[in-house]
């Protein structure tokens, strides 16, 4: 069975997230963070951030939900049933701070088969209010048997 | 700064999740992916039980690089990671990881995450400024 190609250079509408010192706090509590940095104004500005700053993996919050229309779009055809997420990248620049507006643009980057799977690959890019580029995100997804 | 060079080991992170760290890493991520929170739903579609998120497993690994770093967020600069084997909740993560390269003020790290002989996270790649 070929795999159907046409979603490849589609973009999807942007989202955008306004970062929150709590939400910052939530996600670095998780996954054990104790730097000061992520929880306490001073902290953050003391070590020459403009507020608390989120964790690099923080992206997945604000990134994701761009990706989500791109994911369930008919016209890339996933099939859900049997996908897994297989890779994952990200690239930061910018970092991301409390009161920051970040703006992600989703794309679809490529999508080919390979020994009887299919992959499926997302780019995510985030800026902040400024312009100036947050993450870059390389999403990709495999689905057996296409 | 921290001095990192090639073939160094970084330090282990060794983290057990509790059994219900799934439901507040979705509460934090927003990915409430029932495979990860609901057993019923897990079993329904053949899984053993619930599983951990593979961007959780991924944070650990971020926080391990960085570590090495000597801690401050904006040293991580890129990450990239394979998801493997199925991450479990209840059972020891151990994230490990070697100096690939270390030059103009970069350094590359291999990093595996890995519960017991099930590497979750393989073919990871960290590169961090020191």
């Amino acid at each position: 069975m070929t795999i159907k190609t046409d979603a490849v250079g589609k973009e999807w509408p942007t989202t955008t997230y306004e970062v929150g010192k709590e939400k910052i706090g939530e996600y670095a509590r998780v996954v054990g963070l104790e730097n000061p940095v992520h929880f306490d104004r001073e902290a953050a500005r003391g070590a020459g951030y403009r507020d608390v700053v989120a964790p690099p993996m923080f992206c997945v919050v604000y990134s994701a939900p761009a990706l989500g229309p791109a994911m369930f779009d008919p016209e890339v055809g996933m099939n859900f049933a049997a996908m897994v997420h297989g890779g994952q990248e990200f690239e930061w620049g910018e970092p991301a701070c409390s009161g920051d507006e970040i703006t992600t643009t989703a794309k679809c980057l490529e999508i080919f088969e390979k020994d009887g799977k299919g992959f499926y690959v997302f780019e995510t890019v985030s800026v902040n209010q400024d312009g100036g580029q947050v993450v870059r995100g390389t999403w990709t997804n495999i689905v057996r048997g296409v | 700064m921290a001095e990192l060079n090639t073939g160094d080991q970084i330090a282990e992170l060794k983290v057990t999740p509790d059994k219900y760290l799934p439901h507040r890493y979705a509460g934090a991520s927003g990915d409430f992916n029932p495979i990860h929170i609901d057993p019923e739903f897990a079993k329904a579609v053949g899984l053993p039980n619930t599983i951990l998120h593979g961007l959780y497993m991924m944070g650990l690994t971020a926080r391990a690089a960085t570590e090495a770093a000597g801690g401050d967020p904006r040293t991580l600069k890129r990450l990239s990671v394979q998801f493997r084997g199925m991450g479990a909740p209840e059972t020891e993560i151990v994230v490990a990881g070697t100096v690939k390269s270390a030059e103009n003020g970069v350094a590359t790290i291999d990093v595996v995450a890995a519960q017991g002989d099930n590497q979750t996270i393989r073919n990871a790649e960290a590169e961090v400024q020191v």
